[in-house]
């Protein structure tokens, strides 16, 4: 197991999804190695695999000449990671409540609840193209299953 | 050239049909693709099938294989069949309960429970 330590690290991927298999391993190794439960690991891999997914289908739309830059920064309080594709952008409050009405039998549209149900912290870059996500060591995140629609 | 690994098993219990995942994690578009052929060939041979998916193996999945339920159970239901889910891991109950998945699959707690719930034939 490595020594627990803070680590920082910057890196650009290519715009597949197979392609955030290693920086996924780096991330999820640096928070065991600072103490992060299992609890912890699974909701960061989520979001991480949810936004990264975004960056790559929706942001870059799979071209390969595009990169995804992950920025990640782990200490024994949180991990704070950044995603920027070189997309457009979009407005997250433009997408619909996937649990809402039909939305809810729709296969797509449950990634951003799912990120922003298991992050504290989801903000977005004024273009849309870049989202930073924080989650503290073993602090709950509050039931978010019956928010209403935003 | 990698070798295809067998992402379902299927066995049948009394009525139902019972297709369990093998993966432990499923994340890639590739991956859910994979399942999503392997599950709907399943479905198409069988019209009114009593089809019974069991994730005792997953520990972790992307919401691309929510989609991917979604998917096969229209197919099921179009084809007048039934589906219910089963073996859920705690951690990946919390995403069905978060996106209310909970309230459109009949989750049971496992294989018997599920076979039991479907009605005679």
């Amino acid at each position: 197991m490595a020594a627990e330590s803070p680590v920082r690290c910057s890196l650009t991927v290519e715009s597949e999804p197979s392609a955030l298999r290693r920086p996924c391993r780096q991330i999820l190794s640096a928070l065991e190695a600072n103490g992060f439960g299992q609890d912890d690991l699974f909701a960061v891999h989520l979001a991480l695999e949810e936004a990264f997914l975004n960056a790559v289908k929706h942001g870059n739309k799979m071209d390969p000449a595009k990169r995804v830059r992950i920025d990640y920064a782990v200490d024994r309080e949180k991990v704070e990671i950044c995603l920027t594709d070189e997309g457009e952008g979009f407005d997250p409050g433009s997408i619909p409540d996937p649990r809402v009405g039909d939305n809810l039998y729709r296969p797509e549209g449950r990634g951003l609840l799912l990120i922003g149900s298991y992050m504290h912290t989801v903000e977005y870059n004024r273009q849309g193209n870049s989202v930073r996500m924080v989650r503290y060591k073993d602090r709950p995140i509050p039931d978010r299953s019956h928010v209403p629609a935003t | 050239m990698a070798a295809i690994q067998p992402r379902i098993s299927v066995e049948y219990k009394d009525e139902a049909t019972v297709v369990a995942f093998t993966d432990e994690k499923i994340l890639e578009e590739m991956d859910v693709r994979a399942l999503r052929e392997a599950v709907e060939s399943v479905v198409e041979q069988a019209p009114g099938i009593h089809l019974v998916l069991d994730f005792r193996h997953v520990r972790f999945l992307s919401s691309a294989v929510l989609g991917l339920l979604i998917r096969i159970s229209k197919r099921v239901y179009e084809q007048e069949g039934e589906l219910r889910l089963c073996n859920i891991h705690p951690g990946i109950h919390e995403v069905f309960k978060i996106t209310r998945l909970t309230n459109v699959f009949e989750i049971h707690e496992d294989v018997e429970s599920a076979t039991r719930s479907f009605p005679e034939h």
